[in-house]
């Protein structure tokens, strides 16, 4: 079946089967790399995508489901083909080592910004709890979305 | 996941039609947090998908006595409401607790009810508030009360050709509330979890009390004799103490792979004491 889904800005009509999940739709029919697949029971958050400005979990959404809503993913973060800020604060203080885990991160990071954009560091360690690192390099994925948040802040 | 058919009915009478043609071979699909893993571990293999999300029971609405939450609100709703805030916050907390962020932005209070896990949260709030649920069928609408509803380890009172479409709480602004619970991971579902809702009266005795558990039975589970050591009485820490050994003396919890049930006992006595006592100090405060 033809849905219409608003895909990282652009709206497009994808061909989606019942059965796959927006993951597979992303990553198999569309080849969006930049979402992963970790677990497939909705634990991880590599497969994090913004729902209307919501995170979810790709690999927990049925693809027709999805039809007349937007999904962004890191993709849609680009800023006139360069990096977001918040991944140039996740270069800049090292917070990505394998990297599996840093879409979901950023994301994430940005969603939980958008409603709090002021939070202390205990606020942004429970906002991120709900997603893995298993290079477990947590303190400076802190310290980037923190100098992030400030930086902004005073901009 | 197997192939199934994936209607999104527009209509309840669609909806209800759809349940009543297809029966236990149909899934009602809602915020898919729980149905979406079982269909990927095919451990469900509906023929048919019916997608609910379409139907007008997303909001949260108020009247004098109570809030009627519409079976599609989300957990993000009932943690950012202003209303659930001022009129029955201990909802708003209990959702707090749900899952993770993601898993929050999409499940539904109706399909957390519908599915019943027995460590859930919003089971065992529904339970201690007395909600009144309200469930559809092409033979027209019926109420089940929550203590009704939970029938064992994720069955419900529902029939496959019914539709769970509206949850009843009482708005209880002067209750002093509180969720405690204990899970082994951040977003794991809870070992044990407790939710205390009380009142004090002017002569600073326990009024009106209810306490409820999740994880400890096959359903939530309601902690009589823990209410009746309370009501009347001073809440002194000694009373509540006295409390929290009656409702773990009342429990029969079971063991797993990772708690045993004597730990699962242990734990729903300090986690229930420790509600106790925040509920206590907030019910002082709005008094």
């Amino acid at each position: 079946m033809i849905a219409r889904m608003v895909l990282n800005g652009r709206s497009r009509q994808v061909d989606v089967r019942p059965e796959h999940t927006l993951l597979e739709t992303l990553r198999d029919t569309l080849g969006i790399f930049d979402v992963k697949e970790g677990c497939g029971e909705g634990v991880c958050g590599a497969c994090t995508v913004l729902l209307d400005g919501r995170p979810v979990s790709s690999c927990l959404v049925l693809a027709p489901a999805v039809r007349g809503r937007a999904v962004t993913t890191l993709r849609g973060l680009e800023r006139d083909g360069g990096l977001h800020p918040l991944q140039e604060a996740f270069v800049r203080h090292g917070a990505v080592q394998c990297g599996f885990c840093t879409p979901g991160m950023l994301l994430t990071a940005l969603a939980f910004l958008e409603r709090e954009p002021r939070p202390d560091r205990e606020a942004i360690r429970a906002a991120l709890e709900g997603n893995l690192c298993r290079c477990t390099g947590y303190t400076k994925i802190v310290d980037a979305v923190e100098a992030y948040a400030r930086d902004r802040g005073h901009g | 996941m197997q192939p199934f058919e994936y209607v999104a009915p527009e209509t309840l009478p669609d909806a209800l039609a759809l349940l009543r043609a297809h029966g236990e071979e149909a899934k009602v699909l809602a915020g898919g947090q729980s149905l979406v893993p079982l269909l990927n571990y095919r451990l469900a293999k509906p023929h048919v998908v019916v997608d609910v999300n379409a139907l007008p029971f997303g909001d949260i609405a108020s009247d004098d006595g109570r809030l009627r939450l519409g079976a599609l609100v989300r957990h993000h709703q009932l943690e950012e409401s202003e209303v659930v805030r001022r009129r029955c916050p201990v909802l708003a907390d209990a959702a707090r607790c749900i899952g993770n962020v993601r898993v929050r932005t999409l499940g539904t209070v109706g399909g957390s009810l519908a599915h019943a896990d027995p460590a859930a949260e919003l089971p065992a709030v529904m339970t201690a508030l007395d909600a009144r649920l309200t469930v559809a069928s092409a033979r027209g609408d019926r109420h089940v009360d929550a203590r009704d509803f939970f029938t064992g380890l994720l069955t419900t009172a529902l029939a496959p050709d019914e539709l769970l479409t509206a949850v009843d709480v009482p708005a209880v602004p002067a209750h002093g509330w509180a969720v405690e619970e204990l899970s082994r991971r951040a977003g794991d579902f809870a070992v044990v979890a407790v939710v205390a809702l009380l009142t004090v009266d002017g002569r600073g005795h326990v009024d009106d009390v209810r306490l409820a558990f999740a994880g400890v039975a096959d359903r939530p589970v309601r902690a009589r004799a823990a209410e009746d050591a309370l009501r009347g009485h001073e809440p002194t820490s000694e009373r509540l103490a006295l409390a929290a050994a009656a409702a773990r003396a009342a429990l029969d919890p079971p063991s797993d792979a990772f708690v045993s049930a004597a730990y699962r006992g242990m734990v729903a006595g300090v986690l229930c004491r420790r509600a106790l006592a925040r509920a206590v100090t907030r019910a002082l405060e709005t008094r």
